[in-house]
């Protein structure tokens, strides 16, 4: 362990109120998951934009690959009867 | 050879759908393929301004047990740690593009990375501290605003981020600076003094006049760099000045007139002398800063390894 470690880090999501997704607001360093707790609180909400914090180690998120987003998505782009203006309504029903 | 020609076919397809998503403006995400280029430059461009944020609290940090009243020794605090915040918020960003913030660090004390040459001033009065909110958080604001727009997400993000946090910086060094108007004519007298100071290190904050600027072109190109360093430097003149007037400070500078075909004020010669000097490491405290960051970042080596051996330690007894 170097001694200019500058301990793991972090990925810092935030829940703005509650009833309201979690959203990334960046990352932190710390070397357990107390100290990047505080840490998030410190850096990302100094003026209440939080009421709640998850923080995930780095290394443990997977992300999808940008170069494969016409393979990866494509199974979304041909099924457009998923959409409701898809569909032909009679005309004259109500509310629907 | 048909390796080779391959390849270079390969890179100048990466290069155009590059540039083809930024002519669409979209942002470039960690994972989207970039030029080096593109991500040296921003690196580059990150880091110095995370290490403006952290050493930015230095001539700050100086006036705290110096305030004149608990209001405004409070409000000083929040300020300077708004400003590690900030620099945390950038460093963040910076490290989505696979450098280390420990790398970073090493190289803003190698003197490879550098910081904002406006911080290598000192603040030496309780105006200053005014100076320094109006004057150089304004400036800085009004880089920042353009740079909202910047390419690159994770930086355009934090760039929202901090500007949400600037106004308020602002606003306090205005306050200490309308309240020094207001008093006697010794602190009248100190708040021009300060102004004096400060202006034209402030107006070089925004680099070197586009004719001379020697980053701009793929920056500008790549939507790294929104507006040019002399159109900003315009628009924070042109602000200013009025507030100046309402509080009743003098720009220091006799050749400031309104140009009124250009709808913008002009004025007198920059002393880019003094800026190189100042940026090639011989102004007043370049060396106090980098020695004091130096030492702070070494002291605290101690408090890193012991959290290190805590975390060890309480893995193993999870595990045993």
């Amino acid at each position: 362990m170097a001694t200019d470690s500058q301990l793991a880090m972090w990925e810092v999501f935030m829940q703005s109120k509650p009833g309201a997704n979690y959203i990334h607001a960046g990352s932190v360093h710390a070397s357990d998951k107390e100290m990047a707790l505080q840490n998030a609180r410190d850096t990302y909400t100094r003026r209440g934009e939080g009421t709640s914090i998850w923080v995930v180690p780095s290394d443990a998120i997977v992300a999808s690959n940008p170069d494969d987003n016409e393979m990866f998505f494509d199974p979304a782009n041909d099924k457009v009867y998923r959409i409701p203006t898809f569909y032909v309504m009679p005309e004259g029903a109500k509310a629907i | 050879m048909e390796v080779l020609e391959k390849k270079n076919e390969i890179q100048d397809n990466l290069l155009k759908n590059f540039e083809a998503k930024i002519d669409r403006g979209d942002a470039i995400e960690p994972r989207d393929k970039m030029p080096d280029a593109y991500r040296k430059h921003l690196i580059r461009q990150m880091s110095q301004h995370a290490h403006s944020e952290v050493i930015g609290m230095q001539p700050e940090g100086n006036w705290i047990t110096r305030a004149p009243s608990l209001r405004v020794r409070q409000i000083l605090l929040a300020k300077i740690q708004d400003e590690g915040g900030h620099g945390l918020y950038l460093y963040s960003a910076a490290e989505t593009l696979g450098i280390s913030r420990r790398e970073m660090i090493e190289q803003l004390h190698s003197g490879k990375a550098k910081y904002s040459n406006i911080f290598n001033y000192p603040a030496l009065t309780w105006a200053d501290i005014g100076a320094i909110g109006w004057l150089v958080d304004g400036a800085a604001i009004v880089n920042q605003v353009s740079l909202q727009r910047t390419s690159y997400g994770p930086y355009s993000r934090a760039m929202v981020r901090i500007c949400k946090e600037e106004s308020f910086h602002q606003r306090q060094g205005y306050e200490i600076m309308a309240k020094m108007m207001k008093g006697t004519k010794d602190q009248q007298e100190m708040a021009q003094d300060a102004m004096n100071r400060w202006w034209w290190p402030s107006l070089m904050m925004f680099g070197p006049h586009d004719s001379e600027s020697p980053h701009t072109g793929d920056a500008v190109k790549w939507k790294i760099k929104r507006s040019s360093n002399d159109e900003l430097r315009q628009k924070f003149i042109d602000k200013t000045v009025q507030q100046a007037e309402v509080i009743g400070l003098t720009i220091p500078d006799k050749d400031l007139k309104w140009n009124e075909a250009k709808k913008c004020y002009d004025h007198g010669p920059i002393n880019w002398e003094e800026f190189y000097r100042v940026i090639s490491g011989n102004g007043p405290c370049n060396k106090q800063r980098m020695a004091h960051h130096v030492k702070v970042h070494n002291d605290g080596a101690w408090v890193r390894e012991a959290a290190e051996a805590y975390r060890q330690k309480k893995e193993k007894k999870i595990f045993h």
